[in-house]
């Protein structure tokens, strides 16, 4: 039945004839959007703060204090980490005693209960940032599966600020998306929110209701 | 609504809507809010150009139509994603039916999909035993009103916080409440058990990637990503015009869709799916399927001026801007998609006969071709419907399901009449002083003409005369 149906539909659209070639595609304005490197600094905080993204500067040495004030001050006491988390050894010397770190390293289905009901916080790694948009991107992995930033209530997560581009195309094309995809791909903007109720904005719909960004400048001029 | 066997009464529900000032001040303020939002959205773009650009992405995807549809079939298939083609609704019904039974589903999630709600899939779902929930907050509140969308990305535009709050109290036993954040959270607390425990999590499609066979959605409160990740098996639904060749392409069509739709830079996630979850991975639907559903598109696509109807990425922007839509409302036009979109998408779906005043409930005041981000000339096309539905001329031969609906006996003739003595100087003078001499015979009630307006009457004098009598009084005597 389904193959008759691709049959039928394919048969029906070859029937169209085409008089004229399909118009040029000229990508020159999206193309003509870049910014110097402080510039994509600036215009990715604003986009995200406008929001409710929060972004905090820092250099490598002080990242994980970073991390451990910011939760602390959400008094979060769970926080999940990926396999292999780049974060946990640093995190778990320096924390206090009563913040515990989670390692998601078991499917789902064997404590989905305890990340939708316990889990405070998650933090994540990127594959870079949007000057453009305020985005960061996610591919996630085996080791950084794709709920740790959907369901606990805070998601954090890293940015190198060499890896802020300047827009989507740019990234797409440099770095050869098309030549293969992860099974999923994420561009994550802000807190989930709505405004489905008469407009009014409400953040932290069914994702995270807070976002915070540790936004990592070698260079140390951060903070 | 709809009847399945006579027209849409638009016109009864247009009275009934522009009746209620609830409704028409719901819309006005909504309507009113997304405009600004757009246009300051676009502030510091070209946005001719951009528009220029996402016109023409969609045109070379159209131009390329079959050729991308077996291309997204084949690598979709080597992603390990399930495909499957449906010609109309209800086979596309019965195929995520047919789906739902072989996993024992009784539990289905959805994300929002307006083609699910061109195919009514809940109540077909619901037929079969199978439960499906809306997760959307707009939809959640829809379904639990049993109405349908009102606007095709703020489905319940058309409700204020007090009537959610009174229903979410009567459905669910939530406190009552004036407060969105208060309602959205009892929401969001009551759909998490829900989508832990779905059998199946249904989606739609925004743009549907040929070469890299990913399938891109766009959503800000992440009850999608819930609705494609959580439960096991995950079905996305899609019409066949959302294919694009790569995703180059969707990059304009992005930037030109949220800004468009509701002012903003960027949804919160722009979730990209190419494929089931892996042996290694620790998340994510097990099984993935897409479902390809022609319902009429490829009749649309027979016609090169019609099938610009087929570049919509359904933004809403037309509606937003659009001066019947803000006054009456989504409800009145009593189709799946309303407003100016509306207008010349479903006559070619369901059939001029369905949907007789579709074409004529405008004033042609451009403002939906104005904003439309990929350049469908809406106002154009809905002239083109107006000589389908009184079955143009010779030169213009009608095809449009359903055409000629409007077509009359005498007008034709009047009409002819009218040519004809249009094409001789001296019938015409004599026709013309005819008229202004016995302008007062000419009648005062011209059908739904003048339900509104006076019956225009001849002028006391021929324009031939009026001039003349300039040229005399102003030449020097």
């Amino acid at each position: 039945m389904s193959s008759t149906a691709k049959a039928d539909i394919l048969a029906r659209l070859r029937q169209r004839t085409h008089t004229s070639p399909p118009p040029e595609r000229d990508f020159s304005v999206l193309e003509a959007r870049q910014w110097t490197p402080a510039e994509r600094i600036e215009r990715f905080r604003q986009h995200l703060e406008s929001v409710q993204g929060e972004v905090i500067r820092t250099t490598e040495s002080e990242l994980n204090q970073a991390i451990l004030d910011r939760l602390s001050r959400s008094h979060v006491r769970r926080l999940l980490l990926g396999r292999n988390s780049p974060f946990q050894a640093g995190l778990a010397a320096a924390k206090s005693g009563d913040l515990e770190l989670h390692v998601y390293d078991q499917p789902i289905e064997t404590w989905q209960s305890e990340l939708f009901n316990e889990i405070e916080a998650a933090l994540t790694t990127t594959l870079g940032g949007i000057a453009e948009t305020g985005s960061l991107i996610l591919w996630p992995t085996p080791d950084e599966p794709r709920l740790m930033s959907l369901v606990p209530p805070m998601h954090l997560a890293v940015l190198r600020v060499d890896q802020l581009h300047d827009t989507l195309l740019q990234v797409v094309r440099e770095q050869r998306w098309s030549q293969g995809m992860p099974t999923n791909a994420l561009l994550i903007s802000g807190p989930s929110k709505t405004a489905d109720i008469e407009q009014t904005l409400v953040f932290g719909a069914h994702g995270p209701r807070e976002l915070v960004v540790f936004l990592v400048d070698e260079s140390g001029s951060g903070a | 609504m709809t009847d399945t066997h006579g027209a849409v009464p638009f016109h009864p529900n247009v009275r009934t809507a522009l009746d209620n000032p609830q409704i028409r001040g719901n819309f006005r303020r909504a309507m009113d809010g997304l405009m600004d939002k757009r246009r300051l959205a676009f502030d510091d773009w070209e946005l001719d150009k951009l528009r220029t650009l996402g016109s023409a992405v969609r045109l070379n995807a159209l131009h390329h139509l079959p050729e991308l549809l077996e291309q997204l079939d084949t690598r979709c298939r080597a992603n390990g994603i399930q495909v499957h083609w449906a010609r109309d609704g209800d086979e596309a019904c019965a195929l995520i039916t047919d789906i739902c039974r072989r996993r024992n589903a009784r539990s289905v999630i959805k994300g929002k999909s307006m083609v699910s709600e061109e195919m009514e899939l809940n109540h077909h779902l619901e037929q079969a035993d199978i439960e499906a929930l809306e997760s959307d907050l707009g939809e959640y509140i829809v379904q639990m009103a049993e109405e349908t969308p009102s606007h095709i990305i703020m489905p319940a535009i058309h409700k204020n916080t007090r009537e959610i709050s009174d229903l979410m109290h009567d459905k669910t036993g939530t406190e009552p409440s004036l407060d969105a954040r208060y309602l959205t959270a009892s929401a969001r607390a009551q759909l998490r058990e829900r989508f832990m425990n779905a059998d199946v999590g249904i989606s739609g499609v925004n743009f549907a990637v040929a070469d890299s066979g990913t399938l891109c959605l766009v959503e800000n409160e992440g009850n999608g990503r819930l609705t494609t990740t959580v439960p096991p098996c995950h079905i996305a639904v899609t019409g066949i015009e959302k294919v694009v060749p790569s995703l180059d392409d969707v990059a304009p069509l992005l930037a030109l869709l949220t800004r468009s739709a509701t002012g903003q830079p960027i949804t919160t996630y722009f979730n990209m799916i190419s494929g089931p979850r892996q042996p290694d991975e620790q998340d994510g639907p097990e099984e993935v399927h897409l479902v390809l559903v022609d319902n009429g598109r490829s009749e649309v696509y027979q016609d090169e001026e019609l099938a610009e109807t087929l570049k919509c990425i359904r933004c809403g922007a037309c509606m937003n801007h659009c001066p019947v839509y803000t006054r009456v409302g989504g409800h009145a036009y009593g189709t799946t998609y309303p407003g100016p979109i509306g207008k010349i998408l479903m006559p070619q779906l369901m059939g001029l006969d369905q949907t007789p005043d579709f074409p004529s409930a405008s004033s042609l005041c451009g403002a939906c071709g104005e904003v439309c981000p990929v350049r469908i000339p809406i106002p154009q096309l809905l002239v083109r419907l107006r000589q389908e539905s009184v079955d143009g001329d010779s030169l213009h031969p009608a095809h449009v399901k359903g055409h000629g609906v409007k077509r009359g006996r005498l007008e034709p003739w009047i009409w002819r009449g009218w040519a004809w003595m249009h094409r001789s100087p001296a019938l015409y003078r004599l026709g013309t002083a005819l008229a202004a001499r016995f302008r007062r015979l000419t009648p005062s009630r011209l059908g739904g003409w003048t339900d509104y307006r006076r019956a225009p009457r001849p002028a006391a004098t021929t324009l031939h005369q009026a001039i003349k009598a300039r040229r005399t009084h102003r030449r020097p005597s």
